[in-house]
């Protein structure tokens, strides 16, 4: 597969950047080139927050992203500020247990999946901006699971104790993610 | 070694550290504050010099005291922060002091905001300390060119003593992508004949930026310009894309170049024959190479994000060799590759009506 | 027999002229620095940092290395060459415009961060080389060029104390403020010179000694009256003293 660009976004805390950088890092685990460009700003909390990522098989000339194949909003104003930035043809994906805006796209593809309470359903704690990603990917297919795993795996390494006995929890969401997509609503 | 995904600004921390610099003196400032949470997480431990500073002001000058002792060091800081030390590199391209200051560019003026912007090329380039004097400007687009070019940045301030400025911006230095390390490339110059170690056996010397008697200014001046020839003869840098059969030729420099590039090869894919002409020393200015590409060029059409600086290098290198046009956004307004592409087109058909008319 | 009563110091240029004013305190207080830099047999280790205004040309006098600094720099400059040459000898050389008015800032936090570093900061409570302007430390009352009816303090507020704000530093070893206005208390001068300069040595911390001295040119007075105003009205404003002596602490 070839070029693919997505933009994530959430709210502070919701780890939309997080989300975003290992995406990347899987990436470059795969030997792609990759690019991730945050939106920075004055909240260190609850501010909203947002990255492009782009993945290819080629050098990435532009870490900006005019529209982007895909979107993931973790809450309704990250669908509502995000919902043109996506190509025709391209996708969304919505994070439904915090949005409940109405869609006004006909030409592109959304994906409602009702993340927060899946992943309080599935584990405590629980993180909904992996489970995202493992939507994505298995949607995609522009990485193997496997290469977020990996590292997920690497990175708990590299962190606090306390950090890094979530790597089962981040693991059961990812996969859990990719498990699900495919029983979720659908609306074209 | 392998590629690893590195932000910008850690890259260029690192990158500094693996060059053997010693001091790292900084002040806070969005979006830059990386590189000294980077120098202060490490250096110490390196027992290395991390200092805080008071202000910007003082963090260069710590720089110039470390530097008089022939000592690798640095500082970095953003837009309204470099402004602050202006005096000081004036003073240190006078009293031949190296050293290496890293501007990650924010939307100016004034405080201006914290966004992506390239409003301080006159800034960087042109100075805005006092008198006649040249800072060396290196302008990397990408991670790994950020990583390649304070490898060089270290060298080269020490080879010709005189401060080198890396000139980044809030895109590069906040963005992620894989970029590998190396090794510190360079065999650096012996500093023992002029550092400050004290007179030991020696003349006692002096660094110093006052030159009281009759004709000694002058003197010196023309001595610094006759380096900076030096300097414009050994390290003018440039890269070309696409540019050998190009009518329009893009330039833009730092961030904005890469964003080109893509907009560049959607041009192409649509028929137009486009290429981007990057300088990647910006002091010294590309001037021949970019005359050179202008006199084959149907037009240049100059891409910054802030109201047209390098415009002026560009106009002055191109010399009437074709017509020069510009697109700019500023204070953290992004030129994104959607935006390059719609000025493109519209240029574009200038060239063709014109061709057209030649033609009949 | 003979005895040698006077030799001029190794650290002193052989051919350097003090070019200052008849009765300016410039020339006692280098000549103080160089015959201590003999004495602790430091010429081959010392790098001093100028500054800016009559402080400015020390590599005239001094057979030393010297670094310039900008104005209200020095402390900084100062910081990078100990920070990168923690065995060598470093001190400042500066006014009370360079460091108590355009540099205080740099001056408290030197002495904040406790860098093991000297300043000796000449007081003659104005800006002596561009014309007698008022400082941060003009006294209240003080006619300069910039003040032609005497310091107001309902419009420039009051003078600077810098010796007792910067003994309130913790990272300062050593602060005082000496005159040189009679043989007693120039004697009294070095040995707080001495005292800066060992803070240094010891690694102390940092040591900070405030000179009052004669401006007579700019106080449009003979430089016998000059000396006397130092002694009858500075020093009512300025008192001489130790404010802070970290080796004396400890002996204790």
């Amino acid at each position: 597969m070839g070029d693919m660009s997505v933009i994530i976004s959430g709210f502070g805390g919701q780890g939309a950047l997080f989300a975003g950088i290992l995406l990347c890092h899987a990436a470059v685990v795969e030997g792609k080139h990759t690019t991730w460009f945050p939106a920075y700003g004055a909240e260190m909390r609850g501010g909203a927050v947002h990255c492009a990522v782009n993945i290819s098989d080629s050098e990435v000339p532009s870490p900006i992203i005019d529209k982007a194949d895909a979107v993931i909003a973790l809450n309704d104003l990250s669908q509502i500020k995000f919902e043109n930035k996506v190509k025709p043809g391209g996708f969304m994906i919505i994070n439904s247990s915090l949005s409940h805006v109405e869609t006004t796209r006909d030409d592109i593809e959304y994906i409602k999946i009702p993340l927060n309470e899946l992943a309080l359903k599935l584990t405590q704690p629980a993180f909904v901006n992996v489970m995202a990603l493992g939507a994505f990917i298995e949607k995609t297919g522009i990485l193997k699971l496997e290469s977020i795993k990996t590292v997920m795996k690497e990175m708990a390494k590299t962190v606090s104790a306390k950090k890094a006995a979530l790597l089962p929890n981040n693991l059961e969401c990812v996969e859990y993610g990719a498990k699900i997509i495919k029983d979720c609503l659908m609306v074209r | 070694m392998a590629k690893v995904l590195v932000k910008g600004n850690e890259a260029i921390a690192q990158a500094a550290i693996n060059a053997g610099c010693m001091c790292y003196f900084g002040y806070p400032i969005t979006p830059q504050s990386e590189i000294g949470e980077y120098m202060g997480a490490h250096l110490p431990e390196m027992g290395r010099t991390f200092i805080t500073a008071e202000s910007e002001l003082a963090s260069i000058n710590m720089v110039i005291g470390a530097g008089t002792t022939g000592t690798k060091a640095m500082t970095s800081s953003s837009s309204c922060g470099i402004a602050l030390m202006q005096e000081a590199i004036s003073a240190m391209c006078c009293a031949e002091v190296p050293g290496v200051i890293v501007s990650v560019m924010r939307g100016g003026p004034g405080l201006g905001n914290i966004a992506p912007a390239q409003n301080d090329y006159f800034q960087a380039v042109k100075g805005g300390g006092n008198g006649d004097y040249k800072t060396i400007v290196l302008s990397p687009s990408t991670v790994q060119e950020a990583i390649d070019l304070t490898y060089r940045a270290f060298h080269i301030a020490i080879k010709y003593r005189n401060p080198v400025m890396l000139l980044a911006d809030g895109i590069l230095g906040q963005m992620m992508e894989p970029a590998e390390f190396g090794e510190y490339p360079f065999d650096d110059p012996d500093t023992s004949s002029w550092a400050l170690n004290g007179a030991d056996n020696r003349p006692a010397r002096n660094i110093v930026s006052l030159h009281m008697p009759e004709g000694a200014m002058e003197q010196l001046t023309d001595r610094l310009f006759e380096k900076y020839e030096q300097i414009a003869k050994e390290e003018t840098t440039s890269e070309s894309f696409m540019i050998d059969d190009a009518k329009l030729v893009l330039t833009a420099f730092g961030s904005v170049g890469r964003i080109a590039k893509a907009a560049a090869i959607k041009a192409r894919e649509n028929g137009m024959k486009v290429g981007v002409f990057r300088p990647v020393t910006l002091f010294p200015f590309p001037d021949k190479d970019l005359h050179e590409v202008a006199k084959k060029a149907d037009m240049i059409l100059d891409l910054e994000m802030n109201k047209g600086q390098m415009l002026l290098d560009v106009r002055s290198a191109v010399f009437g060799a074709c017509p020069v046009e510009f697109f700019g956004r500023t204070a953290g307004g992004l030129l994104t590759p959607d935006l390059i592409y719609q000025k493109i087109e519209e240029v574009y058909k200038k060239i063709e009506t014109k061709t057209k008319a030649g033609v009949v | 027999m003979e005895t040698l009563v006077y030799k001029r110091p190794e650290s002193l240029l052989k051919d350097g002229q003090f070019t200052f004013c008849p009765g300016c305190g410039h020339g006692v207080v280098l000549r103080i620095i160089a015959e201590l830099i003999d004495e602790y047999n430091l010429k081959k280790d010392t790098i001093a940092i100028s500054s800016v205004g009559c402080s400015i040309f020390l590599e005239k006098f001094f057979d030393l290395d010297v670094a310039g600094a900008s104005h209200g720099r020095s402390p900084c400059v100062a910081t990078g060459v100990k920070r990168c040459k923690p065995d060598k000898f470093v001190f400042t050389y500066q006014g009370d415009g360079d460091a108590a008015t355009i540099g205080f800032n740099e001056t408290i936090h030197t002495a904040c961060r406790g860098e093991h570093i000297t300043t000796i900061m000449i007081n003659n409570t104005n800006f002596g080389m561009t014309g007698g302007q008022a400082s941060a430390t003009t006294l209240v009352g003080q006619v300069t060029t910039t003040t032609p009816k005497g310091r107001k303090p309902e419009l420039t507020g009051y003078p600077l104390h810098a010796a007792e704000i910067i003994a309130g530093c913790e990272g300062t070893a050593y602060a005082a403020r000496v005159a040189i206005t009679t043989s007693k208390n120039i004697r009294q001068a070095k040995e707080a010179i001495r005292k800066a300069f060992e803070a240094q040595i010891k690694g102390l911390g940092y040591g900070f000694v405030e000179v009052l001295a004669a401006c007579p040119t700019n106080w449009h007075m003979k430089p016998i009256e000059a000396v006397k105003h130092i002694d009858n009205i500075i020093e009512q404003v300025h008192p001489l003293g130790v404010f802070k002596d970290v080796s004396a602490q400890e002996t204790k």
